[in-house]
């Protein structure tokens, strides 16, 4: 009985925010109904109706409007084009970010703090800049321009360009959610697996990999979510050739000015969704992580 | 690399494949700005970024992103407060869509923020009987700049007040504060600098944001033109030399940004308060 | 397996952790390394395991030289302060994880890795815990773990760094005494280090004494305690009084005062300082008497059969702080001299050891 109530005990003072539990933490009523009331307006206001407005525009002229938006060719290849974007950036940024950070967290070199830096810089980059980079290079005018027009290579204007520009704009994710985490895990379960007789390789698999893979998943999932949606600078590089450079950002873009706005909101909310499934999955990986800390920590 | 602790493997094949990457993608298009602007007279660099038409966007942009990110410090404030301090039903979905920001893409927001606050919106024809007009208009900027800041805020902020000790708060009390002298000069001074981090932060990415804010601000010139999209302009024109000057413009001030906010962030780090 | 460590220099930027260091430690014998943090102890030992490469100097591992060898190729064990436990395995997977990544011709079947893992469980008596993962082990647990797990790949030397540093009081004794038994079973070459005395002196066989990246004095723990070679071994080890002062014949002027010595290999007036331990302090409570260094009784302290008396001395005050002096004496001794707090009286030492005066 007395097991009962402790548990029950234990279960309240879990459902009450540990900061609500104690006095000296607590606001009075008054406050606490003015903040919720002003900080939860603010998010509607700003954040929730945006999203929930996606969906109703969407659907505002029923299913059969949503899905032909969908369906329509030029539709279907933005979306190729989108995936395809994607499946190139993250892979290879998530191998940089692999690699940059066992450079990073495993040894000390001079200039670790700058290089760190550099690898934000493109987060502090506005992506119309980041666009135009790649046009000074390999645009008509560009560094290589002639020489790609001798040989016929179309960069800007064409697919290789957007795939350029996904991966300057999703280049930190990786990297910067797994230094971290790795500096903060220490390299001594490395040395352990070293001296135990394993393999450099034997080493990172066995050992490294498991140790971060939630930072890991984190970063690609959020490297995707930013490849599949980008905007700006996709669109100074891809020149807006309808069923051939269109990404999912460009033809919605298209659709809205063209005042096809139900099919402009019915691309756009597969875009949601993707968020969405997004910010899912990284509660998720938030959640498994925590775990795992608070599994560290026991004891 | 002094000292050469060798014991791992991969120093020189992981450090030399993070440089080269970098320089690949980053670094050697980036300087590509510096190199072009650099070839171009001074006279004509300087009517390119100083012409009355861009210097109106540089005003709108940042006193936008000042305006949009003070706005968010103090309700990101707010929500991270009840966030962190209260419980309330909703509150996992409140703490997760905060991110909604960062996973939509920016041409999605930029469309459903317009739609919401155009004249016959949701909110609009709420405000335009006040007289009060958002979309296609300078406010419509701030509208979507508030958007695409506030997670930074509330992020920054978030883990610093979560891991605050209770303990000095039970202090301040044991010494005779009353509730609001403890979260004034108790808890709001080690919030600071993350506040700080977080407006840097919101403020930067305001100034170079492009997709959310293009469709809402009507793009009238000398009114509601945003900086980026001069380069734009400048591009559809074709002219390269007018849009790699203001790009150049544009990137000394990131560095700055880049520059204040690792020095923000090192204040972050150093001065959050430990239980002694 | 014995190691040599032969003119090790070792430096960080411009602090020199390791400054031409020299020892060799004899097969089977467990040694501490003891030393204040900063001395450069847990320097020396990732350097011997091979994780730190030395400067200048070599060491030598059964009379083969090691120095250029990978840490992989030089068979010791090594127990990280922290025990570094992969955190994403069994207790089981941890301790076979040495076994599992040999190269294939020399890996044992899975049959012989589980008799071996089950055996080193049973010797470090954890077998029930062999499916739980580390972060459900409390710290003595995972300290045994991390022993089995080095133990598992035979190596000739162990290595332990601060191996019971992060444990509570307690746990700790346990662990100590666990530790030596085993040493005692399996006779490995070790090599332990820790920075608390109590911990060398009742667990080694060997104290390798180490100040500022130097060796000061290797010896068994009754010659560190007994015979403590250096000023800073007396100071380091065990509770001691210091006197600071001048020689004047056959005493030692401290201050006003006059303190018998039995040395006379200092030249007249050189500043020298003494040490005594506080069993071999003695105090005077005859108002007549003048040689001694005067001190005022501040409190006594008695359990069992002796007594602490502590005493503040009556000179002026150094640096702002009155200079503290602890004597022992028996509790009949303690009766005859019916001390008073406040009296005052006169410290003598029946065992002075004077070093010159470095400071």
């Amino acid at each position: 009985m007395s097991g009962a109530t402790s548990q029950l005990a234990a279960h309240l003072s879990s459902s009450l925010n540990r900061f609500e539990g104690r006095l000296a933490t607590r606001d009075s009523g008054l406050v606490k109904t003015a903040v919720l009331a002003v900080s939860l307006a603010f998010f509607a206001v700003f954040i929730f109706l945006p999203l929930v407005l996606v969906f109703a525009e969407a659907f505002r002229k029923g299913w059969d409007t949503y899905i032909a938006a969908l369906a329509d060719p030029d539709a279907v290849s933005a979306i190729r084009l989108t995936l395809l974007a994607a499946a190139i950036a993250v892979p290879l940024n998530l191998v940089f970010g692999i690699s940059a950070a066992w450079a990073i967290a495993r040894f000390e070199f001079r200039g670790r703090q700058f290089l760190i830096t550099l690898i934000d810089l493109p987060f502090s980059v506005s992506p119309v800049v980041a666009g135009l980079v790649y046009v000074l290079i390999f645009g008509a005018h560009g560094w290589f321009g002639s020489w790609l027009q001798a040989y016929d290579i179309d960069i800007i204007f064409a697919v290789p360009g957007i795939v350029l520009a996904t991966i300057f704009v999703t280049f930190p994710f990786v990297a910067r959610e797994l230094i971290p985490l790795m500096q903060s895990q220490g390299r001594e379960e490395e040395e352990a697996a070293i001296i135990l007789g394993a393999s450099g390789w034997q080493t990172f698999w066995r050992v490294t990999l498991p140790n971060v893979k939630w930072a890991l998943l984190y970063g690609v999932i959020l490297c995707n979510a930013r490849a599949m949606g980008e905007f700006g600078a996709v669109s100074v590089v891809s020149g807006h050739i309808r069923g051939e450079t269109n990404t999912m950002p460009l033809h919605v873009e298209i659709l809205y000015n063209e005042y096809q706005f139900a099919a402009a909101f019915a691309v756009a909310s597969l875009l949601a969704l993707l968020a969405l499934v997004t910010l899912a999955l990284k509660a998720y990986v938030e959640w498994q992580a925590a775990r795992n800390v608070a599994k560290d920590s026991e004891g | 690399m002094s000292g050469a602790n060798r014991v791992l493997p991969g120093f020189g094949l992981s450090l030399g494949y993070t440089l080269a990457y970098l320089s690949l993608i980053v670094l050697i298009p980036l300087s590509a700005v510096f190199v072009k602007a650099a070839a171009m007279d001074f006279e004509r660099f300087w009517s390119v970024v100083a012409s009355e038409r861009v210097v109106a966007t540089y005003k709108l942009s940042f006193g936008m992103s000042l305006l949009a990110a003070s706005i968010n410090v103090v309700f990101g404030l707010l929500l991270t407060w009840a966030i962190v301090r209260y419980s309330f039903p909703g509150k996992k979905i409140v703490d997760a869509l905060i991110d909604l920001p960062f996973a939509l893409p920016t041409a999605v927001a930029g469309i459903a923020l317009t739609a919401l606050y155009a004249p016959n919106g949701w909110i609009g024809q709420i405000l335009e009987p006040l007289g009060i007009k958002i979309a296609f208009g300078p406010y419509g900027v701030l509208v979507a700049l508030i958007f695409i800041g506030l997670p930074f805020v509330v992020r920054t902020v978030q883990p610093i007040l979560e891991d605050f000790d209770a303990g000095f708060e039970e202090a301040a009390a044991s010494l005779g504060a009353t509730r609001w002298q403890t979260v004034r000069r108790v808890v709001f001074p080690a919030l600071l600098p993350a506040l700080l981090t977080g407006f840097a932060l919101a403020f930067a990415r305001g100034v170079g944001e492009y997709g959310s804010v293009i469709f809402i601000a009507g793009n009238i010139p000398f009114v509601s033109e945003i900086t980026p999209l001069m380069i734009i302009t400048r591009l559809e024109e074709f002219d390269y030399q007018g849009a790699t000057a203001i790009a150049s413009v544009m990137l000394v001030i990131s560095f700055v940004l880049l520059l204040v906010i690792n020095l923000l962030q090192g204040w972050v780090a150093r001065s959050t308060p430990r239980a002694i | 397996m014995s190691i040599a460590i032969e003119h090790v220099v070792k430096s960080f930027g411009t602090f020199r952790a390791l400054d031409d260091v020299s020892l060799a430690l004899p097969r089977g014998e467990l040694v501490a390394l003891l030393g204040p943090s900063g001395c450069g102890k847990t320097t020396l030992l990732r350097i011997v395991a091979g994780l730190e490469s030395a400067d200048a100097g070599r060491i030598l591992i059964d009379g083969q030289d090691a120095t250029g060898k990978h840490v992989r190729e030089r068979q010791v064990g090594f127990v990280f302060q922290h025990y570094a436990l992969f955190r994403h395995m069994s207790v089981f997977e941890n301790i076979a994880f040495g076994l599992r990544v040999k190269p294939r011709r020399e890996r044992p079947t899975e049959a012989e890795i589980h008799r071996r893992v089950h055996k080193l469980l049973d010797l470090v008596q954890l077998g029930w815990l062999k499916d739980r993962s580390p972060a459900q082990l409390s710290g003595g647990q995972r300290q045994r773990i991390a022993l089995a797990r080095a133990l598992a790949v035979e190596p000739q030397v162990l290595l332990l760094d601060e191996p019971f540093g992060a444990l509570d009081a307690k746990v700790r004794k346990e662990l100590r005494r666990w530790l030596r038994r085993l040493h005692d079973e399996l006779h490995i070459s070790s090599v332990f280090v820790t920075h608390d005395q109590e911990e060398a002196l009742e667990v080694a066989d060997r104290i390798v004494l180490m100040n500022k990246g130097r060796i000061e004095q290797v010896g068994t723990p009754h010659q560190i305690y007994q015979e403590p070679a250096t000023s800073f071994a007396y100071s380091f080890i065990g509770n001691v009084n210091t006197f600071r002062g001048k020689i004047e014949g056959a005493f030692l002027r401290v201050g006003d005062d006059l303190l018998p010595h039995f040395q006379c290999n200092f030249a007249e007036g050189e500043p020298v300082v003494g040490y005594a331990r506080p069993h071999d302090t003695e105090i005077v409570a005859d108002t007549q008497e003048t040689a001694g260094v005067a001190a005022r009784i501040n409190r006594v302290l008695t359990s069992g059969g002796t007594s602490r008396v502590e005493l503040v001395a009556n000179g002026p005050e150094r640096g702002g702080a009155k200079d503290y002096f602890e004597v022992e004496i028996g509790s009949e001794d303690l009766s005859r001299l019916a001390l008073a707090n406040g009296q005052r009286v006169r410290l003598k030492s029946r065992r002075l050891s004077l070093f010159r005066d470095q400071a």
